[in-house]
């Protein structure tokens, strides 16, 4: 079977009959089978995904099918599923499955996309590598010595090696858009509110957001559209109106775009990936867009603040997680205490545990000011800035990760190393607004580099309409 | 405790007091809140905390709890944020309550109450904040696990702080009843201690009544019922002013009561206390109180005690224990003004409800809804009363009886179907008092002779013949008129 990039592909294959949705399942269904060392799939719904897909060929054949038919999708093991299997890569979830479907999902669901599996991930979606799984860790299909990125490794790699044609996954501080880098994919995480997060694991709160890993951003747009606008089971989301992203992609507007000049002086920023960046923006203003170097001062502020603010949501939000009333307990408790204690030591992974210390240590009644509360006014301060030079700019650009794929291993031993990983991507996550990462260029190693944009609040009209244009560009000229 | 020890101290005391609110659903979720159902009936996703589900505001908790703040003279807060309070207990299904912590919705009120000598006395509301109840742990007999019951978890819950001015046992137990009384009137919480609908904690500390600084204070909790409360403040104040005679210190711990023992033994001591981390709760926008939204609930808000207390003693002209009596339970107090708006007579009126109605009320343990007579009827009894059409004990033995059996009749029907209507036509009972006296003539020769009691006898006897509808004025005076002649 033919390699499909979008969906608009599919449906024209299967409007002209050279392929049904069945096909398309059995044959994604073989790819995860053949890639099964890539650890990208924890399982996969095969009678059901089967099911669907007869639905929507039937729908098809009778004109009644929904827009997102043809589409065969993936999810990152935080998505509630009704009836299947939920435990977010963890020990501590060991058994449980899910009593209801998350909206995102259930939205996907009633446009008939078809749900093919469950999708390997960090534990908690807490991690830059996808080495952070109770199932061990995902390979990069460009090369099994790396990592994918993270925490949406699986995800990543299910769109990387064609093993779904869309991913949703979830970003809290990059985790859709730096995974999407590494693996050659679109990564795109919307403002802040625009997806319902019921259904979604919570790892912090006012940080995560449902981001979509696909191959064209013009699936991105589609798939957004399905799945954003207000929700009655979330009290956060944004109650604005849903535009019709997939049809607003044409766009042949003259930008204002800002580059964050500090990024592009960091220290770790990996000459490869800052020359192919640094080129797109050459590239841009010969195509007659205005671009400008912007200055960010709170550039090293950034991962300590969002740091301290996720651990402290995290440690709240895991506490659930008990030992009580579903999941993993621990078969040596002796008392109450030692029930809590053993459950959640066996339970949760070194690194989940670590954030769980951290956000713990940070709410504390003595370092509560000092911490949290500093961290809280940082992120104004950043939200702020962030605000007010999209005010002034309509993109910022940057690397969305300060290197490409590293070894498996690399960086397991130095959890501050890791950290700074997300350095490009929590700008945004602080900050609330949309960003996405899109594919524009390998290194020597034959590594994608991804390009990262971020846009004003609720303004992914004109972020996907300006990276497709992006997108296409570099086609065009390569 | 010998007084002149007693005396010596002055106790420091402030209450917290947690009331489940009337809602229907509970306060983050739509799951029901009805008691009493089978353990874990009144349960969704949201209830047990599954992975990836949010709280929603539940819109009645914030209005009853405003009600709360207008009736106990409050400032509303008008930027409320939702806070997260964690600890791990099995019967918290999050691993942390949502509650308020910075932006209480409710502040600096008060609320009047009687001091220990009767008077006035007002104590201060610190706040007043919204938060949500936890499950119940069960440990059933022959069961070596503990069991939790998830149906209370969630149910919302008010926290009303008041500002430490009681000073002794029976101004705590005055401030609780008035609570009790509040948040009944305002129909947001039964007031039940016993079930623990109302709860509270005491925070009591004493010090020498001349000491610059106020003692350390140990908080009480387990206190389930009124007379519980005042119990353990006893009991807590001499225990700590024992400690202080005897040299010692007292520890800033947590105490519980023991209701068999009527006292109070040490649970944990501050040093131990959970260090709660609070923080704004993610998953809930800033709730904003709107003008609008405020004005339509001062709108609705019902008369409260207190209102109708000074009503009745300074419009009606009933003595303050009448207005007391009647404005203990709101139902009561709406049945009295209603009546009100039928008679004039509002003394007597009060006297029918203190009277009349409460002993067939309590002889049937009926509520007052369920009371079969409507204020006009009872009005209609003392219409006849006061027209001298029956005497006071034919409306109350007979009219009173016979209307509670025939409810769609009224009073004066009653009184004309069952000949009751007194007799005061002089010249029908001029001709009984003669029969009578024809009848007994040697009583009439003692009286002559100087036997004034014997009054009474002829008037049974004229009451015998009219079955006791003559008029007793109009029948005394003929009587003596008979006798003199």
């Amino acid at each position: 079977m033919k390699q499909y990039n979008s969906l608009r592909d599919v449906r024209t294959d299967l409007t002209n009959g050279e392929v049904t949705c069945r096909q398309l399942v059995e044959q994604y269904l073989r790819n995860i089978n053949e890639k099964a060392e890539l650890n990208a799939f924890l399982e996969t719904f095969d009678e059901e995904a089967l099911a669907q897909a007869d639905a929507a060929d039937r729908k098809l054949a009778n004109g009644t099918a929904g827009k997102l038919a043809g589409m065969v999708i993936g999810i990152k093991d935080v998505l509630a599923y009704q009836g299947h299997r939920l435990q977010a890569s963890s020990q501590i979830l060991d058994g449980f499955k899910s009593l209801y479907t998350a909206t995102a999902v259930q939205r996907l669901l009633a446009e008939d996309a078809v749900i093919i599996g469950r999708q390997n991930c960090d534990e908690f979606a807490m991690g830059a590598s996808n080495e952070n799984s109770s199932f061990g860790p995902v390979l990069n299909a460009d090369d099994h010595s790396r990592v994918p990125g993270g925490s949406s490794g699986g995800s990543a790699v299910a769109v990387q090696a064609d093993l779904c044609l869309a991913s949703i996954g979830s970003d809290t501080g990059g985790s859709v858009r730096q995974p999407a880098s590494f693996c050659g994919v679109v990564g795109f995480k919307p403002t802040y509110s625009r997806i319902s997060r019921y259904g979604l694991i919570a790892y912090a709160s006012s940080f995560d957001q449902i981001g979509i890993i696909s191959k064209s951003v013009e699936d991105a747009a589609l798939l957004l559209e399905v799945m954003a606008g207000p929700d009655a089971y979330d009290s956060t989301v944004s109650q604005r109106d849903v535009p019709a992203y997939s049809g607003l992609l044409a766009t042949d507007t003259r930008y204002k775009i800002g580059y964050i000049r500090d990024c592009f002086e960091s220290e770790g920023l990996d000459a490869e990936v800052k020359d192919s960046i640094l080129s797109i923006k050459d590239m841009l203003r010969e195509a007659g867009h205005t671009v400008e170097a912007v200055d960010f001062p709170y550039l090293d502020y950034i991962v300590p603040t969002y740091y301290i603010l996720t651990t402290a949501e995290a440690s709240s939000n895991l506490g659930r997680y008990d030992g009580v009333k579903y999941g993993y307990r621990t078969d040596n408790a002796t008392d109450l205490s030692s029930m809590y204690k053993k459950t959640r030591a066996e339970g949760f992974g070194l690194e989940v545990q670590r954030r769980i210390m951290l956000g713990t240590f940070v709410l504390s009644a003595d370092y509560y000011d000092a911490y949290y509360t500093k961290a809280q006014k940082v992120r104004r301060l950043i939200k702020e800035k962030t605000d007010e030079l999209l005010q002034t700019y309509d993109f910022l650009i940057l690397p969305t990760a300060p290197t490409t794929a590293f070894k498996l291993g690399e960086n397991t031993a130095n959890p501050l190393a890791m950290y700074l990983a997300d350095i490009f991507t929590v700008q945004a996550s602080l900050a609330g607004v949309p960003a996405i990462s899109i594919p524009v260029g390998r290194d020597a190693n034959g590594l994608s580099i991804g390009l990262q944009l971020m846009s004003r609040s609720f303004g992914e009209p004109a972020l996907l309409a300006f990276s497709n244009y992006i997108l296409d560009k570099i086609t065009v000229e390569a | 405790m010998d007084t002149s020890i007693r005396d010596k101290y002055q106790a420091i005391i402030g209450l917290e007091v947690h009331a489940q609110l009337l809602t229907e659903s509970k306060a983050y979720s739509s799951d029901s809140t009805e008691y009493g159902m089978l353990p874990n009936s009144n349960l969704s996703v949201i209830t047990l905390a599954h992975p990836g589900t949010l709280p929603r505001v539940n819109k009645s908790v914030v209005e009853m709890a405003l009600k709360m703040g207008l009736a106990t003279n409050c400032d509303i807060t008008r930027y409320n944020l939702y806070a997260r309070k964690n600890y791990f207990y099995p019967d918290l299904p999050k691993g942390y309550q949502i509650t308020q912590d910075k932006t209480p919705i409710c502040t600096l009120g008060y609320i009047n109450i009687k001091d220990a000598e009767g008077n006035d006395k007002r104590i201060g509301i610190t706040r007043i904040h919204m938060e949500e109840d936890a499950g119940k742990s069960m440990h059933l007999p022959g069961e070596t696990e503990t069991l939790v019951d998830y149906n209370r978890a969630g149910v919302p819950l008010i926290e009303i702080v008041s500002e430490p001015d009681i000073r002794d046992s029976v101004e705590a137990y005055n401030y609780l009843m008035e609570i009790k009384r509040l948040v009944k009137y305002l129909d947001i919480c039964d007031g039940n201690m016993e079930e623990g609908s109302l709860r509270c904690d005491a925070n009591i500390s004493v010090m020498l009544k001349d000491a610059p600084l106020w003692g350390t204070k140990v908080e009480v909790k387990n206190m389930n019922s009124f007379r519980n409360v005042q119990r353990a403040i006893e009991h807590e104040i001499e225990r700590q002013i024992m400690v202080v005679e005897n040299g010692g210190k007292v520890e800033g711990e947590t105490r519980n009561f023991d209701a068999n023992t009527g006292s109070t033994t040490a649970m944990r001591s501050k040093e131990t206390l959970n260090d709660y981390r609070y923080f704004p709760e993610p998953d809930l926008p800033p709730l904003i109180i709107h003008q609008e939204w405020l004005d339509g609930i001062k709108a609705a808000m019902p008369s409260l005690p207190q209102e109708l207390y000074k009503r009745f003693v300074e419009v009606y002209g009933l003595p303050e224990y009448d207005a007391a009596v009647l404005t203990d339970a709101k139902e009561i107090a709406l049945y009295f003004e209603e009546l009100c708006k039928h008679t004039t007579n509002y003394k007597a009126a009060s006297n029918w409800m203190m009277g009349q109605v409460k002993s067939y009320l309590n002889e049937l343990q009926l509520h007052i809804r369920d009371f079969p007579l409507q204020p006009e009827q009872i009005a209609g009894i003392i219409a006849l009363v006061d027209e001298n059409k029956v005497s006071h004990s034919v409306a109350a033995k007979q009219v009173f009886p016979y209307l509670l059996e025939h409810p769609e009749l009224n009073a004066q029907q009653v009184a004309e179907q069952q000949n009751l209507l007194q007799q005061s036509d002089s010249g029908e009972l001029t001709q009984i008092v003669q029969a009578v006296l024809q009848e007994n003539p040697a009583k009439v020769e003692e009286y002559k002779a100087g036997k004034q009691s014997l009054v009474g006898m002829f008037m049974g006897e004229i009451m015998k013949k009219t079955k006791g509808k003559a008029d007793p004025k109009v029948a005394n005076q003929l009587l003596r008129e008979g006798l003199n002649a």
